[in-house]
């Protein structure tokens, strides 16, 4: 366990760094003066100036580079171009936004899949697991920014269910969670209903037949356990489809997470909290998808075997 | 949706993307009397809110979507290709180092490190293809690169090494056709992706500059209308939902054959 440990640790340092990297080198991307195309075409010469001083442009690429890597360390982003304020402190107030919102997503889609994969696996083949999979199908066609004006139509406008968009109370959560679940759910019970049919075979559920244990908990407690593994690290590579999801989402229904704050500053140009942004989705993305790794080489042993002999 | 459904959405869309161009179609007109106007014998679609035929910014928009896939999944498949059967092929550090360069593009989820490559670099098709290439790579190397590494040890593969045949050789006639199927179908997937990725970019305002029409910049557009005018967001969103679900069920056919013809196959040497 701990030459696996090591190793994945290890890995996901190199990795982060490389994410590092490529959002440092973000604003030498840029074609033209970065400076010039932040500030706008009016700006002062003082102001440019300044700002590439603050920027720290005018020095070498490796002295900018170690700059930016000794900030992060410290958690230290720059700060926003327009806002004045350093990019931590803008993170810091509107993570909780997604974070809610990412929550919520989750339950539902847990709460939708499940019945639908295990219906669609238990009821192989019939009409059930048609309209189940149907509906899987669609959801994975439904991009997050039709799905969401068509839900504002339908439940704010004509029912009047929900508010149209921001942060109003519980409610509003409610659609734009829905339009992120929507995906989710249908490549979620996709797994579901084929890891339940590849645990369906298995002896230790004949034998759990065999001793007449009532069919549900045949299902939920002898079936559904060992089903449930594989679909536990398929759900932490589909947090990646969540948040990028969420930038999308929160756009459409001025939800004011961190989504809505990457495309706020693109459009206004404020590099810095766009670099700010993409990293730390990136550097969340990266620890659940670790930690969803460790805990499952921890929960199965023939993973991390199968690594050490290798 | 049948599979002939899904190939006739396919053609079409692929016809109209061609054809748009010489066919009589005026996707900029404004004609302010029609403002919002829903649909009507002179205009299926109705008309947006600059008063422009909605049906001919579909055909536009068609041609939009479709150039945009056709080049990125070309790019991407390509040079993804390549890198992962070089990286595999060679073995050792070139592979180590591909491996981790990979990982480090997977770390970005989803369509996020397209999205800011589009808002630095600017708005315009090019654009979007350069920033939908330097994401979708990624698959077809992961692929590509796990499919050599199986092939690698093949006796056929191992024989044309032995009569010092050059990689180019070897990757051309012991590999590629090999390789082919599995990645066909991460193509087909890839152009449904691609599809969506790039009315999601223009959605955000980050994909194709004004006036040229793309779907998901009309589903912006709409959304701004939803309560009069709902036929603006209906209208390219169906379009679009038409063609990513033909892909991804000819993908999911074309999966599953290939997967019953694995089958068959392994199944037949032991």
């Amino acid at each position: 366990m701990h030459a696996y440990l090591i190793r994945r640790l290890l890995g996901a340092i190199l990795t982060l760094l490389g994410v590092v990297t490529i959002v440092f080198l973000f604003i030498h991307l840029i074609p033209g003066d970065p400076v010039e195309i932040m500030l706008g075409e009016s700006a002062t010469g003082a102001d440019r100036a300044a700002l590439r001083h603050a920027l720290g442009l005018q020095q070498p690429l490796p002295v900018q580079y170690l700059h930016y890597l000794g900030g992060i360390l410290q958690l230290d982003l720059g700060d926003s171009i327009h806002r004045q304020l350093p990019v931590v402190q803008l993170l810091r107030e509107r993570l909780p936004a997604t974070g809610l919102l990412a929550l919520v997503t989750l339950c539902l889609t847990v709460l939708l899949a499940l019945p639908l994969g295990i219906l669609a696996a238990i009821r192989r083949n019939t009409a059930w697991d048609s309209a189940a999979m149907g509906f899987s199908l669609l959801g994975v066609s439904l991009p997050n920014f039709w799905l969401g004006p068509l839900l504002i139509l339908l439940f704010s406008l004509w029912l009047g269910w929900f508010p149209v968009s921001g942060q109003a109370g519980a409610a509003s959560v409610v659609l734009p969670a829905l339009t992120l679940a929507t995906g989710l759910t249908a490549v979620l019970s996709r797994m579901i209903r084929s890891s339940m049919l590849d645990v369906l075979h298995e002896d230790y559920l004949r034998t759990a037949r065999a001793k007449g244990l009532p069919p549900v908990r045949v299902i939920l407690h002898h079936a559904l356990r060992n089903a449930l593994l594989p679909v536990v690290t398929l759900l932490g590579l589909q947090l990646g489809a969540l948040l990028a999801g969420a930038v999308v989402t929160e756009t459409v229904f001025s939800w004011p997470g961190i989504g809505l704050l990457t495309i706020e500053s693109i459009q206004a140009r404020d590099y810095p909290v766009v670099q700010g942004c993409v990293l730390l989705i990136s550097l969340v993305y990266v620890l659940v998808n670790l930690g969803t790794d460790l805990v499952y080489a921890w929960v199965d042993p023939r993973i991390r075997l199968d690594g050490s002999t290798g | 949706m049948s599979t002939r459904l899904a190939w006739g959405i396919l053609a079409i869309w692929a016809l109209l993307a061609l054809l748009a161009p010489v066919l009589p179609l005026a996707p900029n007109t404004i004609r302010l009397e029609h403002l919002l106007d829903g649909p009507s014998l002179q205009a299926v679609f109705g008309y947006d809110d600059l008063g422009r035929d909605i049906g001919a910014r579909l055909l536009t928009g068609a041609r939009t979507s479709f150039l945009v896939a056709v080049w990125v999944v070309g790019l991407s498949s390509c040079l993804g290709t390549l890198i992962g059967a070089f990286a595999a092929w060679r073995g050792g550090w070139w592979e180590r180092v591909a491996t981790q360069l990979l990982d480090i593009f997977l770390a970005f989820p989803g369509i996020l490190l397209a999205i800011a490559l589009s808002g630095l670099l600017g708005p315009g098709i090019d654009n979007v293809v350069i920033a939908l290439t330097v994401v979708g790579w990624v698959g077809y190397a992961r692929l590509a690169r796990a499919q050599v590494l199986t092939l690698k040890q093949r006796e056929h593969v191992q024989a044309a090494r032995a009569l010092g045949s050059s990689e180019w050789y070897i990757l051309r006639r012991h590999l590629l056709p090999l390789m082919s199927g599995a990645l066909i179908v991460e193509a087909t997937f890839g152009v449904a992706s691609v599809v969506v990725a790039e009315a999601g970019l223009s959605f955000l305002g980050l994909g194709v500059q004004p006036p040229v029409a793309s779907w998901g910049a009309m589903i912006r557009d709409g959304a701004r209308y939803l309560l009069v005018a709902p036929h603006m967001v209906l209208a390219p969103g169906l379009s679009m939902v038409a063609v990513v679900l033909a892909v991804n069920l000819l993908g999911d056919r074309l999966r599953d054959r290939l997967d019953s013809r694995l089958e068959n196959d392994s199944g037949g040497h032991e």
